[in-house]
Formats: C-alpha cells, sequence, structure tokens
C-alpha cells in the first residue's frame, strides 16, 4: 500500500514535469506558432513513471540506502594484465575479421578521445585542476594544423608539433592569470576561455573563414604505405593510437618524476604544498601546459583527418564530454579513461539510427554514473609512491 | 566604434535595454547564487531551467485565449504563476535526482551530474518541442517617448516598465522571506554551517529543497520574460543566459543575493554598451573577459566576503 503511495507520489509529479513539453507542445502553423495536445504519449509517460517507481519499490525497498555499485575485490588485481592486454588487442584490432570501415571509423574516434581524455587527466586527474574549456586547445591545434597546411602549404608531421606548440602557448599564456583561482572558479574561466575562442574563430573571417570553416586540409602522408581507403584508414587508426599510447607513456613516466609528484601533492593539499616550497602556480601551469599540448597534437589530427573543421566542431559540449570521460572513468586512473571513451563515445556509435536520442541518453548516462559510482567507474586510485617501512 | 555612442540620447536608450536585460540576469543569478551559498555547488543546469521556464510560459500562454485589456493582464499573471509552479517542480526534482544522492560525492561528482542533467534538459526539450526557433509577437505593445533629439527617439516601453517593476517586487518579497522568516533563517543557517543547523532541528533536506524550488521559480520568472518581451526562444538559450548569469553572480560575489542582483544589472550594461557601441559578434567576449579580470583582480566579488581557508 505504501509503495502504491509513493508511485503515484511520483507519478504525479512527473505529470506536472511532463504536463507541457510532453502532454502540450509547440507547433508552427501558418507562420504563427500555435499548441496541441498529445495525451496519448503524455498518458504513457506518467504510467511509465508510475510503474517503474513501484517496480522499483517493490524490489528493493521503500528505505533502500543511496545505490552504489562497488567493484569486486579480486577483479581490483586484473588491473595489471588489463591494459597490456588492451594494447596488445588495440594493435591487433585492424587484422580481425570483423573490422570494417564502420569499426576502423569507430576505434579510430574512441582513440581520439582516449588521447583527450589522458591529455585531461594530467590536468584533472593528476592536478586537480578542473578545467571546463579543454575543447579550446583541442580547437587551437586543429586550427593551427588546417591554416598552417592551407597557407603555407605544411604537411601534417611538420604540423603536428607545431600545432602542440602553439596549444601549449595558449595553455601557458590562459592559465597564467588564472591559475591563482580555487576550483570552481578556474572552471568557470576555462569555460569562458573556450567560449571565447569559439567566439573568436566564428568572428575573425579574415582569418578562419568565419563559421563556414576550412576545408581542403590534406590528409596525413602515408609514405606510400596505404593504397586502398582501407587501408588508408588503417593507417590513420595507427597514427592516433601511437600518438594516443605515447601521451600514456609520457604521464606515466611524469608521474615518477619530481613534476608528477608534485602535481598530486598539490590536489591532495596545497597549503602544505606551499609550506613545503613547492611554486604551486609553475606547478599548475606546467600541468597546464603539457595538457594543453596533447590536446594541440590530438585537434591536429583531427583536422588532418577530417579534412574540413569549423567552430561547430569545438562547442562547450565537446568539453563535457572529455572532462566526462575523465571523470567517469575514475580520476586519474589510465585504464578508466579508455573504459570511459568507450562507454560514451563507441556505444553511441552503433545507436546511431536512434540519433535523436543519442544524446538524451547520453545526458542520463552521466547523471546515472555518477550516482552509482561517485569516483568514477575505475576509482582505484593507486598511490604514485608508498613509504616503505624502515627495515 | 559607432558613431551614435557620443550621443546622450543613445546612450539613455542602452541605459533602459540594459537595465531590462540586467533584471532578467539578476533574477537567473540569484538562482545560482543560493544555491551555492548552500550546498557549496555550481549549479551547472540552472541556465536549463531558465529555458525551461521560458518554454513552458510560451506553452501556458498559447493556450489560453488571446484577450485584450484586463484580460490580458490577468492572463499574463496566471501564466507567471503557471510557469513559476511548474519550472519549481522541475527545480525540486532537479535536486532530489541529479544532487542529493551525490551530497556526500567529491564535488566533481556532483558537477558532473550536474553538466549530465543540463544535456539531458536540453535534448528532452530539442525532442519534444523541436529544434526550430520559437517567435513570439510582442504580447504587450506601446511605450512613452521620453526624449527626441538629434534623430534618437529615447522609447520607454510598457513591458520593460513591467519587467524592472516586477523584479523589484519580487527582489523585496524574496529579501523579506530571507531576513524574517523561519525558512529565511533556516537557509542562513544551513548556509554557515549544514552540520550544525541539522543538530539544532533544521531540516536540511527540505531547506536544500526549498532554496531549489525558489532559484527555479524565480528562473522561471526570467524565463517568462524572456518570451514575452525578446520573444524568441529555442530549446539551447539556456547555456549562454545560464553562463552570463553565473557570471554576474561571481561578478558581485557569490553567495552575496543582493551582490547577485547588482553583478545581474552590470552584465546587463555591459552587453547592451558594449553592442550598442562597439560589435554585437565579441559581446559575450566582453562579458567573459569581465569575468577573467573580476576574478583575477577581486575574486569575491564586489559584494562579496573574502574566504578563509582553515587549516
Amino acid at each position: 500500500m505504501a509503495a502504491i503511495k509513493d508511485a503515484a507520489v511520483a507519478a504525479g509529479i512527473a505529470a506536472a514535469l511532463f504536463l507541457f513539453f510532453i502532454g502540450v507542445h509547440t507547433v508552427p502553423r501558418g507562420g504563427v506558432l500555435s499548441v496541441e495536445t498529445r495525451w496519448a504519449a503524455f498518458g504513457v509517460a506518467v504510467a511509465v513513471v508510475f510503474a517503474g517507481r513501484l517496480a522499483i519499490d517493490l524490489l528493493f525497498g521503500l528505505r533502500r540506502p543511496t545505490i552504489r555499485v562497488a567493484i569486486p575485490e579480486r577483479l581490483r588485481g586484473a588491473s595489471r594484465w588489463v591494459g597490456p592486454a588492451l594494447v596488445v588487442f588495440a594493435l591487433a584490432l585492424p587484422f580481425l575479421p570483423f573490422a570494417d570501415r564502420r569499426v576502423m571509423d569507430v576505434a579510430i574516434l574512441v582513440a581520439t578521445y582516449v588521447m583527450l581524455g589522458w591529455g585531461l587527466n594530467i590536468v584533472v586527474g593528476l592536478a586537480g585542476l578542473l578545467d571546463l574549456g579543454y575543447v579550446a586547445f583541442y580547437a587551437v591545434g586543429a586550427y593551427t594544423c588546417a591554416l598552417l597546411s592551407i597557407n603555407f602549404g605544411f604537411g601534417f608531421w611538420a604540423c603536428l608539433p607545431l600545432a602542440g606548440l602553439m596549444a601549449a602557448t595558449f595553455g601557458v599564456a590562459l592559465g597564467f592569470p588564472v591559475l591563482r583561482l580555487r576550483g570552481d572558479y578556474l572552471a568557470i574561466v576555462t569555460l569562458g576561455f573556450g567560449e571565447m575562442i569559439r567566439i573568436v574563430l566564428t568572428n575573425w573571417v579574415s582569418l578562419t573563414r568565419g563559421p563556414n570553416g576550412i576545408t581542403g586540409v590534406p590528409r596525413p602522408s602515408h609514405f606510400g604505405l596505404a593504397t586502398t581507403p582501407l587501408e588508408r584508414v588503417v593507417f590513420l587508426y595507427y597514427v592516433i593510437l601511437l600518438l594516443a599510447l605515447a601521451t600514456n607513456f609520457i604521464t606515466l613516466r611524469l608521474r615518477r618524476l619530481p613534476l608528477g609528484r608534485a602535481w598530486e601533492a598539490l590536489r591532495e593539499d596545497e597549503i602544505a604544498c606551499r609550506a613545503l616550497g613547492i611554486n604551486p602556480t609553475t606547478v599548475k601551469l606546467s600541468a597546464f601546459a603539457i595538457g594543453a599540448t596533447i590536446g594541440g597534437v590530438a585537434g591536429s589530427f583531427f583536422a588532418a583527418r577530417q579534412g574540413f573543421i569549423s567552430p561547430e566542431s569545438f562547442t562547450f559540449i565537446e568539453s563535457a564530454i572529455i572532462l566526462a570521460i575523465v571523470v567517469l572513468g575514475g580520476m586519474g586512473s589510465q585504464l578508466g579513461v579508455v573504459l570511459a571513451a568507450f562507454v560514451l563515445m563507441g556505444i553511441p556509435e552503433w545507436f546511431r539510427e536512434l540519433q535523436e536520442y543519442r544524446m538524451l541518453a547520453f545526458g542520463i548516462c552521466m547523471v546515472l554514473i555518477m550516482i552509482w559510482r561517485p569516483r568514477g567507474l575505475l576509482a582505484v586510485r593507486t598511490p604514485t609512491i608508498r613509504l616503505r617501512r624502515a627495515p | 566604434m559607432n558613431d551614435a555612442c557620443h550621443l546622450p540620447p543613445y546612450l539613455l536608450q542602452q541605459l533602459i535595454n540594459g537595465i531590462t536585460l540586467g533584471s532578467v540576469y539578476g533574477l537567473i543569478a540569484i538562482g545560482y547564487t543560493m544555491v551555492y551559498g548552500i550546498v557549496g555547488m555550481i549549479n551547472f543546469a540552472h541556465g536549463e531551467i531558465f529555458m525551461i521556464g521560458a518554454f513552458i510560459a510560451l506553452m501556458s500562454y498559447l493556450i489560453l485565449p488571446p484577450m485584450g485589456g484586463a484580460g490580458l493582464v490577468a492572463a499574463l499573471v496566471i501564466v507567471l504563476l503557471v510557469t513559476m509552479l511548474l519550472t519549481g517542480v522541475y527545480g525540486w526534482t532537479l535536486e532530489r535526482v541529479a544532487y542529493r544522492p551525490l551530497r556526500r560525492s567529491p564535488r566533481l561528482a556532483a558537477l558532473i551530474s550536474a553538466i549530465g542533467m543540463s544535456i539531458a534538459l536540453q535534448n528532452y526539450v530539442q525532442l519534444t518541442q523541436g529544434a526550430r526557433v520559437k517567435t513570439l509577437q510582442p504580447v504587450i505593445q506601446g511605450g512613452y517617448t521620453l526624449m527626441e533629439s538629434e534623430g534618437f527617439t529615447v522609447t520607454l516601453s510598457v513591458m520593460q516598465v513591467m519587467i524592472v517593476a516586477l523584479t523589484i517586487f519580487l527582489m523585496v518579497i524574496f529579501w523579506y522571506v530571507i531576513s524574517h522568516t523561519a525558512l529565511g533563517r533556516a537557509q542562513r543557517a544551513c548556509e554557515q554551517d549544514r552540520h550544525m543547523a541539522a543538530l539544532l532541528g533544521i531540516d536540511v533536506d527540505r531547506t536544500i529543497s526549498i532554496t531549489f524550488v525558489i532559484g527555479a521559480a524565480l528562473a522561471a520568472v526570467a524565463g517568462t520574460v524572456a518570451v514575452m518581451y525578446y520573444g524568441v526562444i529555442d530549446f539551447f538559450i539556456g547555456f549562454l543566459a545560464g553562463m552570463k548569469a553565473f557570471t554576474a553572480a561571481v561578478l558581485g560575489g557569490i553567495g552575496s543575493i543582493a551582490g547577485a542582483v547588482l553583478g545581474g544589472l552590470l552584465i546587463g550594461l555591459i552587453e547592451a554598451f558594449w553592442s550598442g557601441c562597439f560589435s554585437v559578434e565579441y559581446k559575450d567576449v566582453a562579458t567573459f573577459s569581465i569575468l577573467v579580470l573580476v576574478l583575477i583582480f577581486r575574486p569575491t566579488g564586489l559584494l562579496g566576503r573574502p574566504e578563509v581557508e582553515k587549516v
């Protein structure tokens, strides 16, 4: 009885939520806006909420604690061999029987986001700086590459380091004034920077050709390795895979350097770090610059792969997706980034037909994963350094 | 720079427009600042609540039969109340579904959940209402000519007067609720120390819920104003409006309600003067630059209290 009452309350709230939007919706009729009703859809939506809530109440009881999904203990040690196994799988992927054009395209997409996720992981996961405008560096890299190759005839391989350098310059220039700020403020300022870069790219028509974007960015030269279109895609896949693995390698090495340790120490306790003589600004700035470089390199790959870029590709939603990959994966976890990139970018690709509902489901998934696993899918924050007991 | 910028009447007109726009930002900014004050998180989906409010206002207005005179005023009041109520339900649900389970989690988790909610709400509206821009003819026409000189006519429309009056009216009520009622006291207590407030018998969950509902209702008023006055909305308006309102809240000093209103007015004025005198394309860049400058030189905002870091 209590369950039915609870479900009825939920249905009542759902009715209030759905009365407009689902029950009533706007239609343009002869140039003038008017409203139409669709009570059937409304009724179904409310009934679904009622039934769903009732089912949950009956299955789990009314006084259920917040659901948290835990990873079984014995799976934790598995991460030691999962990483290398994934690398082998990724290297072998193009030779597997199911690797057609579509699979390779999705694989390139996922690998790009894995690389971006690893790049942002340095900033957010290791240094603990919340950056909501990471896409700005991605955009700077992409436009640097596109403009250099269009205007000066640079090839992809020459663009790659230059794009990284340019993005790093932007990272330092943007980071320097704002890195003194606390977490949330930093987030909003970086978000503002991301938007500013996009607005400038849209409006500086003489340089960037405005909203129309830049077409005809040359593909990476493949040294005569690829002949068929599929082979060219496979070549691109290996390029991004190697770039991503290089990112991972650099990150893992950096974590063992004093610099990397300073990042993690700073994330945990800034005041203690300052007391120990670490200069927070330079340490943060280095994380920002390295993250930006990786974003820029990924951006130049994006430009060369697409052959076309426009400001449309660098909206806030991209930043949000990359950040979501880092946080959903479990901050600081390299493997988690791969898993989250696959969940967020790879799986939705299979549901292309449901295009319209894709982003809705994407948003809801972000909320649900956070509720069930607030520390991310793979939240094993292993300390990089352990104190050993004196012999 | 636009030549007209030297003429006082032109500037006066921008001032009027800026105050109107600033009222909208101020109303949204209060939602950010209250939630930040009480829960310590950026309610990233608040801009979307504003957008939802605008859509509910649009639809409830279209449902009512067209009327004139006193009937129109009654219709607008009904629209406003319905919008505030239903948007309040959205605000409540948002907190209940996406934020409450995460209250004890790392702050980033709540932020990601908020971003997810924001994406979901945008796409929900896009799916149910279509992606096209909705336009509404101006609901109330007419206005007063304040002055005419040097080829410019400065007008103050009835709508603008109503918007500013409504904003002031709501601010007074809101100020009264915060400073003179048990609810306001509970809110201020939760803001200062949530655990202590809970020990003293304040229902913290309920107080936070009400905070979200009030914030959403004020954003709903802003949405109603936006659709009735500007008359152009789509599913994406929440993002920019939310960004600017957040800028306003930070500019005024986050956590301070008077600061949010002041910040909203300033942002509205900056935007109006910038688009009137320099370039419309870069008005958002101007706003964000202000945000960056304020945070660098005065991180606590104009009316904010300095935050003391305790070790």
